[in-house]
């Protein structure tokens, strides 16, 4: 695991930032999708960004505390189920950190898969495992039709993170081209 | 500024719920939201929310404060119960183990008592956590979050993160401001109804400055703060961590008895999370 | 060991494992307890990497190999972590929102305490008694919100003393501070030095600024190593400064124009050891022979603001009765502290905001109507900080974003691009990534890709906030450039100067009201617009007073268009 749990400064202030720029992109940008009352929550694009640069526990805190934040500030209380489950999402997202080429300024194909995988694996057990699970449990909620959200969560969250967090990932690689290895042109 | 600069509008006010220490709040909210969480007893939950709603009174919460959220969980809390009597129309008779149907609406689809009384249970313990969440948010001092939850337990590196979330999300909503303003200036055009490809390349024309230039800052942050000796330590103490007085050990020992009553109500009256009438 | 020696480099190196070259090259040096010591040194010369291994985040966060010694009170840093480091070196950065990590001021001032495990009870008296030192007692339940920059940096300074530290390095603490709160912070500096003793580190490029109080030493930095170790008065008057690109004070400025020697004799290390007797003559005579340039022919009005008024709620006025009037290929710089409404008068020029009472004109034609997007093809802003306008990674597609929007067509963007990317001198970098250029450059990317869309006014939010002199130079002139081309320049900014070099007008807002619109020699020697404005007069107009030069502000202005003349040969 070459140390991908460990906890610096960094790690925390990478959570912190991220939470609150997970809350904003919670509440203001997202993509209407095509089932009704869903959208694609570009935040997840975010966490998949912070886990692959940072770690699941920077990734798994950013969209804890930011989940839990948005919700408290639209409905006045946390939906737990669903923010612990992004939470769990986002911290596996961050099993792609150090296992990418993303801060040497490469995110080819193999990272690319590399990190999907991760990601949906992150996003199949948090939407069809953990939510629905703790619907249940929490709130006695109907199986069938927690499970079915489950599965749209998985599948349109999959997509955000998958789409959303390449193109971030590909854009962050590109800033970390070093200086000093382009000529000019004429 | 108009422009909602913090993430609650906090103001400290004369009332003794603004005066209890945030650790006190932080454990009742938690207390009171896990005796509706957990309990499916009508009863119980209306008397909780009644106390609730009398606390909100309490705390002199207006209601202009709170408009947009009581809006929006009425649209959740009604969509949860079509949504779920479409999923599952036979919940109730399943829970409660008995069957009055009301009238066939279509198909397979008949109204029973049994259904309507879960639905309704579910609307009220659905509703009645937004007050305690409401006041809990709107009367307790953002400067008390971070030590309020490392009190409880939580670890205090990760309490530090949320007290960062409220500390810098003002900032980025500012640069969020500063950034679409000036993709809007360039054309970006974020009302036009587009495909999906397009609406993602139009996010991340805002969304890539705004996260880029917030990673500067973690460096930034980050450096301040291991100059100033954070993480040393296993533990940290708090500025803003008050002493117990004595009507926060009121408040706690009230809602912690409330806690108490839901769950031994469940245990030795219902013998279920359920309070069945039809029986 | 000596024991006055606190800080004490011994041939020491050090190279970022990123980089190819050392930062620093066989660096020694002794600095004694007490000294009160400046850094001085255009941007990438070492010197914060400097501060970085005084303070232990070298190699605590960024690592390196390090050759050669550094022992602070006698013992190897090398040896100790930069927690036990932070007990004796206190660090004020130079980003006071970076470093205020705390919701309150008070807060932020027990953040080292807090991690120290000590009790509320103590830490509230021990935040109290520093938050006098600094004048913040009054200010310790405000949100950085609520607080100037100036107090925000009072806040940090508390923040680092409350530790009792024995050095205290600043690091650039000008960089984001108004004329008057960055002299302020210099003369805080100073009685701390005076009433603790204490050890203190400058680093910073703004020479002239930093010598409002007296300094013990300079170190001027170049290329890693340290060039030059002297006191105030030997230093300016040799030729270092210029040779390594650090703007020299502009009274010496103005001595040297006037042919006056420039020497240790005549104390020109600060304007108050100034001999200025000696000098009096020399300065009256040159003032005399200048040339003031031909007044330029009246040009169309191109802006203009009629009686507007705007606020965000309707109850508190953000602006009241503006009035002005801006002249086609006019370069007018905007200034007043912050807060006094620079931004938001800019955002209602670009239609971001709606004017609640009054006009605004361009060409004499009211443009309420025109959307944000048809504004930006008239009018143009720049933000002050690059990053975030920057949103793809090619420098081609970043310029080119704004006219693809518009539908435009692909081979009419190719030449439009090509054209701008030759008049911003971005041409030989057209397929770099937007990521490899430097700080400038990038600035540059961003007003490219503005200028793409042909807007023949330009706002630009603090242009060169941050950059060395020659970044700044290479910046103003490129905007010159830009504006002999027709385009009329807004310059949102509080850098003397800038406006006193390049911005002919200034437009001065307080309060939320325009307090002077004048010529910008006239602004910076008036003391009533100097104190609404929180700017401070220029060292040209005290050199004037000291030599019995009877209109100073005459004098400022022949020194700016004497100046201009040297400058555009």
């Amino acid at each position: 695991m070459k140390g991908i749990f460990k906890v610096t400064t960094k790690t925390i202030v990478a959570a912190g930032i991220g939470a609150a720029l997970f809350a904003l992109l919670f509440m203001y940008v997202k993509i209407p999708s095509w089932v009704p009352e869903t959208s694609f929550q570009t935040a997840y694009g975010l966490s998949a960004l912070i886990g692959t640069l940072f770690g699941p526990i920077a990734a798994g805190l950013a969209a804890f505390i930011g989940h839990a934040i948005s919700d408290a500030v639209q409905y006045g209380s946390p939906w737990w189920s669903w923010v612990i489950a992004s939470g769990v999402a986002s911290f596996i997202y961050g099993f792609a950190f150090k296992r990418t080429k993303v801060e040497e300024g490469v995110f080819g194909i193999k990272d690319i898969l590399t990190f999907n995988v991760i990601q949906i694996i992150g996003n199949v057990i948090a939407w069809i495992g953990v939510a629905p699970v703790l619907d249940i449990l929490i709130y006695a909620e109907p199986v069938e039709l927690v499970f079915t959200q489950g599965a749209v969560a998985a599948l349109l969250n999959s997509i955000s993170a998958g789409v959303i967090g390449t193109l971030l990932l590909i854009a962050y690689a590109l800033t970390r081209t070093k200086k000093g290895s382009l000529s000019k042109e004429a | 500024m108009t422009v909602k600069m913090k993430l609650f509008s906090y103001n400290l006010m004369d009332t003794f719920i603004h005066h209890l220490s945030g650790l006190t709040k932080l454990i009742c909210f938690l207390f009171l939201t896990f005796a509706v969480m957990y309990s499916y007893d009508i009863r119980v939950i209306l008397a909780i929310t009644a106390f609730s709603i009398f606390l909100l009174l309490k705390s002199k919460i207006k209601f202009r404060q709170i408009r947009t959220m009581v809006l929006y969980v009425l649209i959740f809390i009604l969509t949860n119960a079509i949504i779920s009597f479409f999923f599952s129309p036979e919940m109730g008779v399943e829970i409660y183990g008995t069957r009055h149907d009301i009238c066939k609406l279509y198909g397979r689809f008949y109204l029973t008592q049994e259904q309507l009384f879960y639905s309704l249970t579910k609307m009220v313990k659905y509703a009645s956590v937004v007050p305690l969440g409401m006041i809990f948010l709107l009367t307790t001092n953002p400067s008390e979050f971070a030590s309020s939850l490392n009190r409880v337990g939580t670890p205090y590196k990760a309490s530090y993160a949320v007290a960062l979330t409220l500390r810098y999300f003002p900032d980025i909503q500012r640069d969020y401001r500063d950034i679409s303003q000036a993709q809007q200036a360039r054309g970006l055009d974020l009302s036009r109804k587009a495909k999906f490809i397009s609406r993602v390349k139009n996010s991340l024309l805002i969304v890539i400055p705004l996260i880029f230039s917030s990673l500067d800052r973690i460096e930034l942050i980050s450096n301040a703060m291991d100059l100033r000796g954070f993480g040393k330590g296993k533990s940290r103490t708090w500025y803003t961590a008050k002493k117990f007085n004595r009507q926060d050990i009121l408040a706690l020992t009230v809602s912690a008895l409330i806690f108490i009553g839901s769950i031994c109500v469940s245990v030795f009256i219902n013998h279920s999370r359920f309070y069945n009438p039809f029986i | 060991m000596d024991e006055q020696v606190i800080i004490e480099f011994s041939d020491f190196s050090f190279q970022y494992y990123s980089q190819a070259e050392p930062t620093l090259h066989e660096i020694n040096l002794k600095i004694h307890r007490g000294e009160k010591v400046l850094i001085v040194g255009p941007s990438g010369s070492g010197k914060s990497t400097l501060g970085h291994c005084i303070n232990g985040l070298i190699p605590f966060s960024y690592k390196g190999a390090i050759t050669g010694s550094l022992t602070i009170k006698g013992e190897d840093t090398q040896k100790k972590d930069i927690y036990e480091l932070s007990k004796w070196v206190g660090t004020v950065l130079q980003d006071s929102d970076g470093q205020f990590v705390g919701l309150t001021a008070g807060e932020d001032i027990a953040f080292a305490l807090e991690n120290d495990n000590i009790p509320p009870e103590v830490m509230h008296e021990r935040v109290r008694k520093v938050a006098e030192m600094v004048e913040m007692h009054y200010l310790l339940t405000s949100s950085p919100f609520e607080l100037s920059g100036g107090q925000k940096q009072r806040t940090s300074l508390a923040g680092v003393m409350v530790d009792d530290v024995d050095i205290l390095l600043f690091d650039e603490p000008l960089a984001n501070l108004d004329p008057a709160t960055g002299k302020t912070a210099i003369e805080i500096i100073d009685d701390i030095h005076q009433n603790s003793g204490k050890t203190i580190l400058i680093i910073e490029h703004r020479l002239e600024d930093v010598l409002h109080r007296h300094v013990d030493r300079i170190l001027v930095m170049k290329d890693g190593r340290i060039i030059a170790d002297r006191d105030a008065h030997t230093l300016v008057s040799s030729d270092i400064l210029v040779e390594t690109g650090i703007r020299e004070p502009l009274y010496v400025t103005a001595l040297k124009y006037a042919g006056v020697d420039v020497s240790p004799e005549i104390s020109p290390g600060y304007i108050t050891t100034l001999k200025a007797e000696v000098t009096q003559t020399a300065l009256t005579e040159w003032q005399d022979k200048i040339q003031s340039p031909p007044a330029k022919p009246k040009k169309p009005i191109i802006l203009s603001l009629e009686d507007v008024h705007f606020s965000y709620d309707g109850i508190h006025p953000i602006l009241q009765d503006i009035n002005f009037d801006i002249q086609e290929g006019e370069i007018v710089s905007l200034v007043g502290k912050n807060g006094a409404g620079k931004s938001t008068l800019s955002k209602l020029i670009c239609g971001f905001e709606k004017l609640d009472r009054g006009i605004i004109r361009y060409y004499g034609e009211d443009i309420k109507d025109k959307t944000i997007k048809e504004r930006a093809e008239i009018i143009g802003v720049v933000l002050q900080n690059p990053n975030q306008m920057i949103s793809k990674s090619l420098i081609f597609d970043e310029i080119a974003l704004g006219l693809r929007f518009r539908d435009v067509p692909e081979e009419e963007i190719q030449e439009r691009v090509e054209k701008v990317l030759k008049v911003c001198g971005l041409s030989p970098f057209r397929s770099w990534p937007i990521s490899a250029l430097s700080y400038g450059q990038k600035k540059r990317v961003t007003i490219a890709s503005i200028l793409v869309l042909g807007p023949r006014i330009l706002i630009l939010d603090e242009p060169t906030a941050g950059q060395d002199f020659r970044h700044y130079t290479e910046i103003m002139e490129f905007l010159e450039a830009i504006n002999q081309l027709g385009v009329t320049i807004i310059l949102i900014t509080h850098d003397m100067h800038l406006m006193l070099e390049y911005s002919p007008r200034a437009i001065v807002l307080a309060g939320g009201r325009i307090v002077g619109d004048t010529a910008a020699s006239v602004v910076l020697t008036n003391d009533a617009i100097i104190e609404k404005a929180n700017l401070k007069e220029t060292s040209l107009f005290n050199l004037a007073q000291m030599s019995h030069i009877p209109d100073g502000t005459r004098f400022v202005q022949r020194f700016i268009d004497y100046d201009r003349s040297v400058r555009h040969q």
